[in-house]
């Protein structure tokens, strides 16, 4: 991992909360309906980020995926079994994903595409959606 | 965000901590898509999935109180009376759709259990601002109707539903309805089937995982609402898409440049046949014998039921066959004696069902043929293995007891 810097990017915030991890980054949108509730592993075929876990972790993709309903109770599976992402973090919010990241309260915040490819996989990120900062550590 | 005063009261419990509730959301919503303004809306649809989610957030809202403003029609879960009848299902599974149906009664929703309410019972007027979710709901009120939806979650449109009121934002403004990407269909499409196709292909082939609204030419002006039902279905699954225009046969599409309110489109791609072939071949289970066939998602309509009874006529089922409709098709399929057609094959007609149902959990680790790219996709963490083929081939198949 390279010796960066610290960095402080401004995004918008749309779930409230504040939560710190691991970035786990996937080109491909996200459906958490797809994702193994005990384990918190995608099993998506084809994903980005198949058989990875997003348990715990920042979870850093385009944007959300799926269904008016698989989605919501998807991440609240995961919220469930202690599985879901400690915050979210993408390029384009959806009805969908904001409604569903609210019901459940899992942090979520967008950032502008240049401040979202900055982000690499295996970067600690804090996201403070409540002052609308994402720090890269 | 700038509500109103009766806004504020709302958000301030004045009515209830389950109206607080839906205003919070609503307001979070808002603010997430920079909306100016809340307004009303005239019809809502809820995309109830008697999911474990689902229920938990309408129970929140009875213990808080709430009644739907604007009672929604709402999608399937499983039909209580026509599964306590067979074997498989736990008393924990009946009670979930148990509580689900006491949860939505106490809310004022009209329980119709249907995925299609856009082709009855919940049909608006040109230029309606509603609140659908239900991915094949809601591109159906933009892109046919030319009524006004986001595309909604489930919980955002009870949200909706519970206060009567909306965030401005998105497909409830004229500019965000233009279209962005040119889609010129190459084949003459004639089957129901090739519109689920088109829907899956093209968000990969425009490369597009955000939300964009393609306008296209090459289909047919005569083109089906069961055909429309499907592209719009297979559109917002595949990919995540609203709204599309039709040139010469959706109303915002009287022609290409109308379509993209004079503006030059961002990308034009060409879908082909071997597109469509490609599809197919890449998301269905290889061919051969099957030991089930199951239909309707979204919900088969009437005249599908009535071409499904034609072509059986006096054959029987080898494999289970099973179609999933709306009440109100199934109803008049009884009178019509389609119904008895399709029953006397062995096969079972469903009514206020959902594919990605427990109900179906007898046919895990099986294989089976379907049309829908959408349920296919759905169910694949149900361990339910499908062949794609049209309605018509699956009937075949079920006969049979293989695909082509």
């Amino acid at each position: 991992m390279s010796a960066r810097e610290a960095s402080v990017i401004f995004c918008r915030g749309a779930a409230p909360g504040k939560a710190s991890g691991p970035a786990v980054v996937s080109r491909d949108a996200m459906c958490f309906y797809l994702v193994d509730p005990p384990t918190g592993t995608v099993i998506e075929a084809g994903h980005a980020i198949e058989g990875r876990s997003i348990a715990g972790v920042v979870l850093v993709c385009p944007g959300g995926k799926g269904s008016s309903v698989v989605q919501a109770d998807g991440l609240y599976q995961l919220a469930k079994a202690g599985t879901a992402p400690a915050a979210v973090v993408v390029a384009e919010f959806d009805t969908v994903l904001v409604a569903s990241a609210v019901v459940v309260g899992v942090p979520l915040v967008r950032c502008d595409p240049e401040d979202f490819a900055q982000i690499r996989d295996g970067d600690t990120l804090e996201v403070d959606s409540d002052q609308e900062v994402v720090t890269i550590r | 965000m700038k509500l109103t005063d009766r806004d504020q009261e709302m958000l301030d419990g004045i009515d209830g901590e389950g109206v607080a509730l839906a205003m919070q959301v609503l307001v979070a919503i808002g603010r997430a898509f920079d909306a100016e303004q809340m307004c009303d809306i005239s019809r809502a649809h809820v995309a109830l999935s008697n999911q474990d989610a689902d229920l938990w957030f309408a129970e929140r809202l009875v213990a808080g109180g709430a009644v739907c403003r604007v009672s929604p029609t709402v999608n399937p879960g499983f039909c209580l009376e026509f599964f306590r009848q067979l074997p498989g299902l736990s008393s924990a599974d009946m009670e979930t759709m148990e509580r689900t149906e006491v949860a939505y009664r106490a809310l004022g929703a009209q329980l119709t259990y249907d995925c299609t309410p856009y082709l009855q019972g919940n049909v608006p007027r040109f230029g309606e601002v509603t609140a659908y979710s239900e991915s094949s709901a809601t591109p159906y009120m933009n892109s046919v109707y030319g009524a006004r939806t986001n595309r909604e979650s489930a919980q955002s449109a009870l949200c909706a539903a519970v206060t009567g009121r909306v965030p401005v934002y998105g497909l409830l403004l004229e500019e965000n309805r233009m279209g962005q990407v040119h889609v010129h269909v190459e084949p003459t499409l004639t089957d129901e089937f090739d519109y689920h196709l088109l829907g899956y292909a093209v968000p990969r082939k425009a490369g597009l995982q955000t939300a964009f609204v393609p306008v296209f030419t090459g289909i047919p002006a005569n083109v089906s609402p069961e055909a429309l039902m499907n592209l719009g279905a297979e559109l917002n699954t595949g990919g995540n898409v609203p709204m599309y225009h039709i040139v010469g046969v959706t109303p915002e599409a009287p022609t290409l440049e109308a379509a993209f309110h004079g503006d030059p489109p961002d990308e034009t791609i060409v879908i082909t046949a071997s597109d469509l072939a490609e599809e197919q071949q890449m998301l269905s289970a290889e061919g051969g014998p099957i030991d089930f066939a199951l239909l309707g998602c979204p919900h088969l309509s009437l005249d599908q039921l009535r071409a499904i009874a034609d072509r059986i006529g006096s054959r029987k089922f080898k494999s289970e066959f099973w179609v999933m409709t709306s009440f109100y098709a199934k109803e008049l399929a009884g009178r019509m004696g389609v119904a008895e057609v399709i029953e006397k094959a062995g096969g079972n007609l469903v009514p206020d069902t959902c594919i990605d149902q427990v109900v179906w959990k007898h046919l895990a680790g099986k294989k089976g043929v379907t049309d829908s790219l959408k349920g296919a996709y759905y169910t694949q963490r149900r361990d339910m293995e499908f062949v794609l083929r049209s309605v018509g081939d699956c009937v075949e198949a079920a006969i049979r007891g293989a695909t082509s």
